[in-house]
């Protein structure tokens, strides 16, 4: 082997090397930094909220839905969290209810309340991409953000409104996920997560969400109370505008059972 | 009256007692106009012809007191133009609630569904059938309960006991959709001499391990079902309800798309002890072609083994459902469901069509159509062939 060949290869391995360690590099700091934000709300226990949620098609009429949203937080990173969704209205559905066992990897379990006939249903949860009653958030966007639902890559550092932001994209791990990929822009301050941009199959740009007016309780449990989702696609769009939020509470696993599905309100 | 002066008290019940003490009362609740209209010539001669057009009501009254006390009230009434026997009030739910963090203990009237398949609800016992208001056997009667269920982290232990009993109600002289002859009401036959007075009891365990949903259930008493026999003039139909014990049990198994169902019963009782069963599935397409609309297809295979001469009729003793359901999710949540029940035996089917839709925020728009077809005249469905009807309903939810 000639020595300009012998150099040639020993540089190109030393650059494929070098490649994949700033690769991983910037993987591990991508997920150091989704991992900072995800535990900043670390110790929340229990949380219940009102939410109005508003959507507006591509001419700009709107049609709204208000609901309660009762959250037990998951003792550790390996399993989710636990959901009810009660609705109010519209006020044909008043009373129906949604039971969610959030997972990291495998699909949610997920039990659903119909009042009409009083009964509980056991309905699948392989529906990741399909529209949250009717909204722009898919159902994959509305259950709970686990931090090892996804790997991640960061990319680059830029100011985002007032703040400095960390750009980190993300991949869904999971089966049956709408995206390739998501783009976080996540805040140095208080680590919150600012704008997401959701990439579709196809790898273009599908939509984009604002996180506005993030307010702070206790122990630096962060929370946005107006989310804006804009599908650029379709040009229709839903708010999230969240309301009079209560932590630890004292709800505990017994009061996320298909056994008190009925008699939510 | 007897309905009348409960319906009064629990009015002033529900009026009075969260006034003394000044606890905000949730109201909600639907009213609905409702055209139900029969385009071929009754068989019958009393049997209305055409349109039957209806309105009913259904308000509902919630109070919770301290997270742990919970009052709910729910009358209802309809008022139908043709059916005397479709006029008819009940007290949906009327009951006292409380929660503690293991066990719940509900006194007064309840409706309690169990059950996971679509084409038949075999294991669902507690609710009497108010069969008068449609025949998809999907509307109950108020049962008078004392239910404690207890929580536990290996599953819910349910217990029920059912002081008194409650008729089917089935249609008059004048309505559509009975038998030949018109079933009394009022003064029916128990096998019990307590009559409706029989405590029933009733027992069931039910909760999940990984993608399995189970039930396990065991009734015992009055059993919701009558069998119906001509009075000696052979001018009426007598309902006979007897002491019956029930086990019952279902199962469903959620794997990705599928939902694989099961449900079963073993009766003593009426003649013959018996089997019957549902199994089936449902699978769905979610986002089907590109859209945002779920299909979802449903198969159910039916099986009642009972008596022919000393259990009640039933029309469901081998018969497969076919079924289609389409979900459109858009912001007015339409949805479209299309199913066919297929008698094995004698090639006898109906179909029906179920549609729905909001319209503006507090209106819904309801559509069904229901159809008999290759009805012989030994078929059980052979008093109800000329009966196919397409219903149109209106309501208003506040």
């Amino acid at each position: 082997m000639s020595h300009l060949l012998k150099s040639i290869l020993m540089y190109s391995i030393s650059l494929l090397l070098f490649s994949n360690a700033i690769a991983e590099e910037l993987e591990a700091k991508g997920y150091e930094i989704a991992k900072r934000s995800d535990h900043s709300d670390r110790g929340f226990s229990d949380s219940v909220v009102k939410l109005n949620m508003v959507l507006r098609n591509a001419t700009g009429k709107e049609s709204s839905r208000t609901l309660e949203i009762q959250t037990l937080e998951a003792p550790n990173d390996d399993v989710g969290d636990k959901s009810l969704v009660i609705f109010d209205s519209p006020r044909d559905i008043n009373g129906t209810a949604l039971l969610s066992y959030a997972k990291i990897i495998d699909p949610d379990d997920q039990w659903l309340y119909l009042p009409a006939l009083k009964r509980v249903k056991r309905i699948s949860s392989t529906n990741k991409s399909g529209p949250f009653v009717g909204s722009e958030f898919a159902f994959e966007d509305f259950t709970s953000t686990e931090l090892n639902k996804y790997s991640y890559k960061w990319l680059r550092e830029e100011t985002c409104e007032e703040f400095t932001c960390d750009v980190v994209e993300r991949y869904p791990l999971y089966e049956n996920s709408g995206y390739t990929r998501q783009i976080a822009w996540i805040d140095q301050s208080v680590y919150q997560t600012r704008r997401l941009d959701f990439y579709d199959r196809k790898d273009s740009l599908l939509k984009t969400l604002d996180f506005k007016d993030y307010r702070e309780y206790d122990d630096g449990i962060w929370r946005s109370h107006k989310l804006s989702m804009r599908n650029h696609q379709t040009e229709k769009s839903t708010d999230l505008i969240y309301s009079d939020y209560e932590f630890k509470t004292g709800l505990n696993d017994n009061d996320f059972n298909k056994g008190v599905l009925k008699r939510a309100r | 009256m007897h309905d009348k002066v409960i319906f009064l008290c629990c009015v002033f019940i529900a009026i009075t007692i969260p006034q003394a003490f000044s606890y905000e009362i949730e109201m909600a609740g639907s009213i609905s106009i409702e055209s139900r209209w029969f385009p071929h010539k009754a068989q019958f001669p009393d049997q209305f012809n055409g349109a039957q057009n209806s309105i009913a009501l259904e308000p509902e009254w919630d109070v919770q007191i301290n997270n742990n006390h919970l009052l709910s009230f729910i009358p209802f009434a309809r008022l139908d133009a043709r059916d005397n026997r479709r006029t008819h009030a009940d007290i949906r739910e009327a009951y006292w609630l409380n929660i503690q963090d293991d066990w719940e203990l509900l006194i007064g009237v309840n409706r309690e569904f169990w059950g996971v398949t679509e084409s038949r609800h075999l294991v669902n016992i507690i609710n009497q059938i108010d069969q008068v208001e449609n025949i998809d056997e999907e509307d109950f009667l108020g049962q008078p309960m004392i239910n404690l269920a207890i929580q536990r982290d290996y599953g819910r232990f349910s217990f029920f006991i059912l002081p008194y009993f409650r008729e089917r109600t089935f249609p008059g002289e004048d309505g559509r959709l009975r038998s030949a002859l018109v079933v009394r009401e009022n003064n029916v036959d128990y096998e019990s001499s307590a009559e409706e007075w029989h405590t029933d009891a009733a027992f069931r365990y039910s909760h999940y391990i990984g993608d399995w949903d189970i039930g396990l259930s065991y009734f015992y008493g009055t059993g919701r079902e009558p069998t119906l026999l001509p009075n000696a003039t052979e001018t009426r139909l007598i309902p006979r309800y007897d002491i019956i014990n029930q086990a019952g049990l279902d199962l469903q198994y959620t794997y990705e798309e599928w939902l694989w169902k099961f449900e079963g019963i073993i009766r003593e009782g009426q003649g013959d002890t018996f089997a019957a069963t549902v199994a089936g599935f449902e699978y769905t397409f979610f986002q089907a072609f590109d859209s945002n609309a779920d299909i979802g297809f449903l198969v159910e295979h039916l099986y009642d083994g009972r008596d022919k001469t000393g259990a009640p009729q039933t029309i469901l003793e081998n018969d497969l459902f076919l079924g289609m359901r389409y979900t459109f999710n858009d912001v007015q949540d339409t949805s479209v469901l299309a199913g066919t029940i297929i008698d094995l035996e004698d090639e006898s089917y109906s179909v029906r069509v179920e549609g729905e839709r909001r319209l503006g925020d507090t209106f819904k728009l309801e559509l069904e159509g229901q159809l008999f077809a290759n009805t012989r005249s030994t078929s059980n469905t052979a008093s109800v062939k000329d009966d196919d009807f397409i219903t149109v309903r209106l309501s208003k939810f506040f």
